[in-house]
């Protein structure tokens, strides 16, 4: 019940900001993150009731489940459909994330947008929030694909409405990658679901009982790849990346922050809940590729993150780059790839949702997201550029932080499965800091250069900015010391995953 | 065969809407007002949907061997009668803040209506002939009204008399494969048809006659390549009409086309399934192909109504795997689905438009509110009428939340079902292209006026709140209601839709 809880509370929270919107143009920002805190309040008294402690034995893994909590209820009895939600470790850490991101969305936009559209600005974040709760605890394919939608189309409004000088561009792109990519996958799911049909003679859309559906390799391909597609999309990778520059770029911040922060964790997500564990046998012998895409990915998208000017722009190659890492941990397919991928969608979705809200707050203050233009910043704002240096460090992986942890363990555990295809993936490693110093240099370092922009209007951090830039340096500190709070949250739900899977190839071979 | 009281009591919706009408041309006659007379066509139609509920759950009733009152017309019909009692509140407002005489149309509606309900109610190709003509013939005079065509760039006298021609043309194709088939076996009554056709099924008489009906129904549906008519119509008419003829008119025969489908097995005609085929894949990608570079919104609606019977055909096709009974009826819900989720949506998208046109300057200017540059902004000056249409266009484009999803869920679950890859495949893309113009007219409602920074939107929103204001438009009432309760149904059908799905199960399973 909690779960379904967590979900309307973000939706009336956003109903009720649109509401006061129409009275006062300050008070949605602060019914928002009162919905959020209160949300996120909710789940922690949840959690720290909750018996998270699954560490199920290898022995017992056959009978063992790893849900903490689940809860269903009848929607449309013709289909099979029910309102099933359900939570373990992987869904824990990710909805944590989530409302983590959701509280440092809504200040980004704190003084960005005051004006007679708050209200459904608001509506909208929280309706993308509420979608990608719903996304990472609806374990029904239909009730999956619903939410998939439904953070969709107000992320849409978000990007189209209060976006950039491009915007419409950026926000129809956006749609009709994901959508068309979405339909794919809605039919992927309708010819899983009539041939567990006509193997067993029930309709159901319950992932649970899908899981033990037998697909022939021929098709079992096809409607595997329906879901890839999808999920690689709003991953995204290459060669399905190019709406996310244009979208980032266009994006408002908070758009931006959600985008990276969350939005993407929901293809991981994806890829790692139904690939392997729904078409185990496809899945495996489609590997090879994918890591191989994983791997051009990171090494393709450094490489166009370099080419930028635009610092946003740049910052969302790297984030395809840094998904890359995400598609190669997950194909690999073992314990500790796996273990690092979680790490890394963690500490991606921090330190990118970081950055953008730093670029976010530079363009509010000089109006340019130009690296040209910049420069000498550290001379006018060095809190800001010593807070900027910091996350970039982060992003390229420095030991210590939490992104070091993810990319290493996903490499560690990628190298069993494929030494070629990883040590080139190392080279990642590599080109990171190049763009990443390259930021630092062109922006903070240098002469003062204010040809383009008044001097007086870039101003230091506000204080709800210097929480929220604390908040999440801490995070990141506290991930790259000491990780072991999560990988132990995700261990059972990998484990039970890896042994089904293991099971049930046995069976077919 | 003699009348009985049961017969009478199973004819009582087309009395009831036939005696309507007749009372109306009196008080037209003797005492004209606009409000008695659009009441009174409320009131007759809600009589009419109350007799329907006194023969709801009685087995079928053949009355004489030209009408044939079972569950799964009565089910339609009473959709069709909630249709036109929309229709007729949003032509009350529409019509009432326009000068001229108004009171015939409502007789001409009332014909209209007999018509679509006498064609669902048909079991002969004769009252089917009657149905589609009584239906077709008082739609010409509607699409011309109102009187003061004139000042409109005779707009509305052109679309008429297109109507007028192609539907002649079409009427003489469905006549002529009605008399090829009568050639063939010497029956024009459904039943004995469903047991003769099969012998004929190698007779180039009954092939020839049932690929003339079809061409002639496609006229009627507006299907690819038999389109052309419907922009240039939708566009002319006056927007609570067009909201008639995309609705019922089209609602009414695609109906009937099912239940003639399946009770004559025109399955069994593989080159006629063929020819069906092509047509939904033509109709599919061409509607969205020709509605993406449209700047009148009339017009994207009238080809993306293309694009969705194209939808609906696919879930139609698929009934033809009749050797299981289980995908036959899927395929029967699916079809019903999508028409009531594609009429409650068009009828949405219309009346938005039809409230918004009682705008003074649209009155002035001679047209509706129908260009896509009307739109821009709209968001800002009625959010709730916006609201409304952004439904509607979601539904149409098929995103959750909205009954259009649950309606294209269910095709894709018949369509995959019966294995029908191509058409599946034309569907996607299909509803790719159309993603495009939908999703462009929703971002048109939210645009404020043309300024490249983001920064000064909170100041042209203000203006154009005030602008709005200035216009001192009062959107007529009944009007509001009526979108206000279809947008309603849109959301409720599409976050709830198994009491819907269950009412069609109900009224259905005769059919399957």
């Amino acid at each position: 019940m909690i779960l379904i809880w967590l979900i309307t509370i973000l939706f009336v929270g956003g109903v009720v900001a649109l509401i006061a919107g129409r009275f006062n143009a300050l008070l949605p920002r602060i019914i928002a993150i009162a919905t959020v805190v209160i949300d996120g309040f909710v789940f922690w008294n949840f959690c720290s009731g909750a018996d998270l402690k699954l560490n199920i034995e290898a022995s017992s893994l056959a009978e063992g489940s790893t849900w903490i909590t689940q809860t269903s209820h009848v929607w449309i009895e013709r289909f099979g459909i029910n309102l099933f939600f359900a939570m373990d470790g992987l869904s824990l850490v990710l909805i944590a994330l989530t409302l983590f991101l959701g509280v440092i969305a809504v200040l980004s936009s704190w003084s960005e947008i005051v004006d007679d559209t708050a209200g459904f600005f608001y509506f909208n974040l929280l309706w993308v929030l509420a979608g990608v709760v719903g996304v990472f605890t609806a374990l029904d394919l239909f009730l999956f694909f619903f939410f998939w939608e439904v953070m969709l189309i107000p992320m849409y409004f978000l990007i189209s409405v209060w976006g950039h000088e491009k915007k419409e561009y950026a926000a129809l792109k956006f749609f009709i990658f994901t959508q068309v990519s979405g339909l794919l996958m809605l039919v992927s799911i309708v010819a899983l679901v009539v041939i567990h049909h006509q193997q067993t003679g029930v309709f159901t859309f319950n992932y649970i009982d899908l899981l033990d559906t037998k697909t022939d390799s021929m098709i079992g391909m096809c409607i595997m790849l329906g879901f890839f597609i999808a999920f690689v999309t709003k991953l995204p990778g290459v060669p399905v990346h190019s709406w996310l520059p244009d979208a980032h770029t266009q994006a408002p911040t908070a758009g931006s922050v959600i985008l990276a922060g969350i939005l993407l964790k929901t293809g991981a997500y994806g890829l790692m809940r139904f690939i392997f564990p729904l078409f185990p046998e496809a899945a495996a012998s489609f590997a090879p590729c994918a890591m191989i895409l994983g791997v051009v990915s990171i090494l393709y998208a450094a490489k166009l993150a370099f080419a930028q000017t635009d610092i946003k722009r740049l910052i969302a190659y790297t984030s395809i780059s840094h998904m890359g890492f995400i598609l190669l941990g997950i194909f690999a397919w073992n314990t500790l790839a796996l273990q690092g991928t979680v790490m890394q969608m963690v500490a991606h979705g921090v330190s990118s949702a970081a950055m953008f809200a730093l670029a976010g707050g530079i363009q509010h203050r000089i109006h340019t997201r130009d690296l040209r233009d910049m420069g000498g910043l550290w001379t006018s704002v060095p809190r800001t550029g010593a807070i900027a240096t910091f996350f970039l460090v982060a992003a390229l992986g420095m030991p210590g932080l939490g992104n070091f942890v993810g990319e290493t363990m996903v490499l560690f555990g990628a190298f069993q499965m494929d030494k070629t295809i990883t040590i080139v993936a190392t080279l990642g490693l590599i080109v990171a800091p190049v763009y990443a110093l390259k930021v630092i240099q062109e922006a903070f370092h240098g002469e003062l250069n204010t040809q383009n922009y008044d001097k007086s209007k870039m101003t230091k951090l506000k204080s709800h900015e210097l929480v929220m830039m604390g908040s999440m340096i801490v995070a990141l500190v506290v991930l790259g010391i000491y990780p072991q709070p999560v990988i132990d949250t995700v261990a059972p739900v990998i484990n039970s995953m890896l042994y089904n899977v293991n099971t049930q190839m046995a069976l077919v071979n | 065969m003699e009348l009985t009281a049961q017969h009478l009591t199973a004819l009582l919706p087309i009395i009831v809407i036939t005696i309507t009408s007749i009372v109306i041309m009196l008080v037209a006659a003797f005492h004209r007002n606009h409000k008695l007379v659009a009441s009174l066509t409320v009131i007759g139609l809600l009589i009419a949907i109350a007799t329907l509920a006194l023969i709801g759950n009685q087995p079928p009733i053949q009355v004489t061997p030209l009408i044939i009152v079972d569950q799964y017309s009565i089910f339609f019909c009473a959709i069709i009668l909630l249709t036109a009692i929309a229709v007729t509140i949003l032509c009350y407002g529409y019509f009432q803040a326009r000068v001229g005489l108004q009171e015939e149309l409502y007789i001409l509606l009332l014909t209209s209506t007999l018509g679509a309900v006498v064609l669902i109610f048909s079991s002969h190709f004769a009252s089917f002939f009657i149905g589609l003509e009584l239906m077709s013939v008082s739609l010409f005079a509607m699409v011309a009204y109102p009187i003061t065509t004139l000042t409109r760039q005779g707009e509305p006298l052109e679309a008429s008399l297109k109507y007028l021609v192609l539907s002649g043309v079409s009427s003489a194709f469905l006549a002529f494969g009605m008399s090829l088939i009568y050639a063939a076996t010497g029956t024009m009554s459904f039943t004995e048809l469903s047991e003769l056709l099969s012998q004929y099924r190698e007779s180039y008489y009954a092939i020839t006659g049932t690929a003339m009906i079809v061409a002639g129904i496609g006229f009627k549906l507006s299907v690819v390549p038999f389109h052309m008519w419907t922009p240039d119509i939708y566009q002319g008419a006056p927007a609570p009409i067009s909201s008639f003829v995309a609705t019922i008119s089209k609602g009414a025969v695609m109906v009937t086309l099912l239940k003639v489908f399946i009770l004559l097995n025109i399955y069994q005609y593989e080159s006629v399934i063929t020819a069906i085929t092509v047509i939904a894949i033509a109709s599919m990608i061409g509607g969205n192909l020709l509605a993406l570079l449209q700047t009148n919104v009339k017009r994207i609606l009238a080809y993306s109504s293309t694009a969705h019977i194209g939808y609906v055909l696919v879930a139609f096709l698929a009934a033809k795997e009749s050797g299981s009974d289980d995908t036959n009826m899927l395929a029967v819900e699916a079809v019903s689905y999508y028409m009531i989720a594609y009429i409650v949506t068009t009828l949405g998208a219309f009346g938005v438009i039809s409230v918004l046109s009682s705008d003074q300057r649209h009155i002035d200017d001679n047209r509706d509110f129908e260009l896509v540059e009307d739109f821009r902004g709209l968001f800002w000056k009625h959010p709730y009428v916006a609201t409304i249409f952004i439904a509607c266009l979601l539904s149409l484009a098929g995103i959750p939340l909205t009954v259009g999803f649950i309606g294209k869920f269910y095709i894709f679950a018949t369509s995959v079902e019966a294995n029908m890859w191509p058409l599946i495949a034309a569907l996607v893309l299909g509803s790719s292209i159309g993603l495009y113009y939908y999703l462009r007219l929703v971002l048109m409602v939210f645009l404020t006026e043309k300024k490249e920074d983001s920064l000064v939107v909170s100041n042209s929103i203000s203006g154009s709140i005030e602008g709005g204001q200035s216009d001192g438009v009062a959107l007529p009432l009944g009007g509001q209601i009526v979108i206000a309760v279809v947008g309603a149904i849109i959301l409720w059908l599409g976050i709830y839709p198994t009491t819907l799905i269950e009412l069609i199960q109900d009224y259905t399973n005769g059919l399957g």
